[in-house]
């Protein structure tokens, strides 16, 4: 039913709109200036190396940390000026994939998957479990509703949260580093939900992640964070014809290039011959 | 410029205390605020009831048991010396009600449930449990903070009291069964000296008063873990040693409010 | 979502916590449930109180009576009044019964031992509010030993 009313004014304003965004941690610098847009319905994808601050980004765009500047706006809406109620309102309207799953330990994969239908939703609990079991063959895990998540490995620990985010029918999903550290069956499931959700719900989604095959094979738009900036913008195929030597260093994992292999030190000879005092 | 850098860095720990303790009292607030309510907060809060409470039965009735039991040996020691092995009675129970039921049992609670407390939410923390929590528009305090809080402050009175009866049957067993004191004098005289308004209605109020330290630096030492394994272990470990330092401080106050005047 | 088991268990560990309280209360502290009317009130003066105390037992051949419920200096005599709450179901003792404050044990706590006295027909029984005039205050253990000392010296001569 909210599908209908999105797919009217979609292709028109973006879903989220970042303005000018700087954050620090302590005295540390992770944003300087950061503007992108996530259009509706599209997989977007935000790369980058390891220490960025990537999930920082998911995180404001949630609303769990505030920016030192600028505006995220959320379907017209500033995240930040919101109240509470407000935001809590709009939180029901995106979900989050964190990298570690984040499932509930103390309840099962089913009552995990229900958690925010019997929150939000006010249905019958018949109708929860309908829906319940319907999110779990979505990623192939109905067989496992009644096991507990320490029970399950990474990959299906991962694919049930999934289930779980995609319970409530959100507009955005936020995916954090859905790739790291699977094996390359889970991967390949990961990537085909991601993409299968995605076009059969028309979610737009968010794909933070370093795995660079992976993201170049599902996103229709690639952002490409360093240095506190967006150093690259782009479809995929726009990126790989890049000439930036930044990017190519990135994309292609050459160990060493205009991000150095080395982190800042003194002379190497100097270092070594130097008496001890 | 050394004593300007040890000036900045008084400053700078006041100001990380004050800041904590701020924290730490809008949480409280938050978890007094978000009494359980029957429908959603019920099933929670008997959950809590029974991993801070009933799994602490055991070590808090064994442990009244033989320290009910000491005291009385103890004191039947000395007391038989001056002819007075009677006020063996009340001088257990009233050591039990004033002090040791409240007090024990509250550190007994900071050892046992109050650790497994900050260890379980320092894990959903650092799992991200309550960051998904909050995205998911639940309020973690009303979800997870609230319910243990108000278990740990129900569990610890009926704790203490389980503690000081077991402890006053570990004296009978002493001092009548063992010492043979005249049972008919070991209870007269212990029941005309404990007053029901002096001596158990404060064991009561003391216990909930300690119930809400323990559970409240425990819940707020996981709360603000840094979300790594030594992280968790120090956390765990400074609940354990905090909570106990404040049970005991505040067990003299209290002492001085209830009996001193 | 929560197991019946875990509903017993935390129904018990509640349970057994009230009956805790329910045994100090009762067992320990021997708080008797009683209505206003079930005791009456009787007065005394003594000469000297020694360590008596709010909620003292009366007894009468050691069975409890009643309680100290006030203790007050009289203003003009300048003695010690002691307010007793007596137990309703006791109620028969005559004006001529006596009180004396007596000690339990050599160094046990204070307590007010009641005599009944003899009836008769011209003698009544004690009523809510009556005065007990024949009373014998606290025994002062340096009177006492002061008295066997000159005793003592006077018996040397």
């Amino acid at each position: 039913m909210q599908i209908m009313s999105q797919q009217s004014d979609i292709n028109q304003s973006p879903l989220v709109e970042i303005n000018h965004l700087g954050f620090n941690r302590g005295s540390r610098v992770i944003y300087e200036d950061i503007s992108l847009t996530i259009p509706r319905g599209k997989i977007t994808a935000i790369m980058g190396p390891s220490g960025i601050g990537k999930t920082t980004l998911l995180k404001l765009i949630g609303g769990q940390l505030t920016p030192e500047h600028g505006h995220v706006l959320f379907d017209g809406e500033d995240i930040h000026q919101l109240s509470r109620n407000a935001l809590f309102e709009t939180r029901k309207r995106m979900s989050m994939l964190f990298q570690s799953g984040a499932l509930f330990t103390d309840m099962n994969v089913f009552d995990n998957v229900a958690f925010a239908l019997r929150e939000h939703s006010g249905l019958s609990e018949s109708i929860i479990r309908k829906v319940v079991l319907m999110k779990l063959q979505a990623v192939g895990l109905r067989g496992a509703a009644s096991l507990m998540p320490n029970e399950l490995s990474g990959g299906m620990q991962r694919r049930a949260a999934l289930a779980r985010a995609i319970a409530l029918e959100p507009e955005l999903i936020m995916y954090d580093e859905p790739f790291a550290g699977q094996d390359p069956i889970s991967m390949g499931m990961l990537v085909k939900l991601i993409r299968d959700l995605s076009s059969s719900l028309s979610l737009t989604s968010l794909v933070v992640s370093h795995d660079v095959d992976e993201v170049l094979e599902i996103a229709d738009y690639v952002y490409v964070i360093a240095d506190k900036k967006i150093i690259a913008r782009g479809t995929p195929t726009e990126l790989k014809q890049s000439n930036n030597l930044q990017l190519q260093q990135f994309l292609e994992g050459r160990p060493d290039g205009s991000v150095p292999f080395h982190f800042p030190a003194e002379d190497y000879q100097q270092e070594l011959l130097r008496e001890l005092d | 410029m050394n004593l300007i850098d040890s000036i900045a860095n008084i400053g700078r720990s006041a100001i990380h205390l004050v800041m904590g303790l701020g924290r730490a009292g809008l949480m409280l607030w938050g978890a007094i605020v978000h009494v359980p309510n029957l429908r959603k907060g019920g099933p929670l809060l008997i959950k809590q009831l029974y991993v801070l409470g009933v799994r602490s039965v055991v070590i808090v009735v064994v442990s009244g048991l033989f320290i009910g039991m000491v005291l009385a040996l103890q004191g039947y020691i000395i007391l038989v010396d001056f002819g007075t092995e009677e006020s063996l009675g009340p001088m257990v129970a009233l050591s039990l009600l004033r002090e040791l039921g409240p007090v024990v049992t509250a550190l007994l609670f900071a050892g046992r449930a109050g650790s497994a407390l900050t260890a379980e939410i320092g894990l959903m923390k650092s799992t991200e449990q309550l960051s998904s929590l909050e995205m998911m528009a639940v309020d973690p305090l009303r979800q997870v903070i609230a319910p243990r809080f108000w278990a740990g402050v129900i569990s610890l009175p009926l704790l203490s009291l389980m503690f000081s009866v077991v402890g006053i049957l570990g004296g009978h067993l002493v001092g009548v069964e063992w010492k043979g004191i005249d049972s008919g004098a070991f209870w007269s005289i212990l029941q005309a000296s404990v007053e029901w308004d002096k001596d158990i209605l404060n064991t009561i109020i003391k216990s909930m008063l300690f119930g809400i330290v323990v559970t409240w630096v425990a819940l707020y030492r996981g709360y603000e873990v840094e979300p790594n394994p030594e992280g968790i272990s120090r956390a765990t470990t400074s609940t354990v040693v905090q909570a106990s330092l404040a049970v005991l401080a505040l067990d003299f106050l209290l002492t001085a409010l209830m009996f001193g005047s | 979502m929560v197991s019946r088991k875990l509903e017993i268990s935390v129904g018990l560990f509640i349970l057994s916590g009230l009956i805790a309280f329910c045994v100090l209360v009762f067992n320990v502290a021997n708080v008797k449930v009683q209505s206003g009317n079930s005791t009456y009130q009787l007065k005394a003066e003594f000469n000297n109180i020694g360590g008596l105390k709010v909620r003292s037992p009366v007894k009468v051949g050691g069975v409890v009576v009643g309680r100290v419920s006030n203790i007050a200096l009289d203003d003009r005599k300048l003695v010690p009044i002691v307010t007793l709450t007596m137990d309703k179901r006791y109620d028969h003792f005559a004006e001529t019964s006596s009180l004396s404050i007596l000690t339990s044990g050599l160094l046990g706590e204070q307590f007010i031992g009641l005599t009944p006295g003899f009836m008769d027909d011209d003698i009544e029984i004690l009523q809510d509010g009556d005065k007990v005039d024949d009373t014998r205050g606290a025994l002062i253990l340096e009177d006492l030993i002061g008295q066997l000392l000159y005793s003592m010296s006077s018996k040397d001569k």
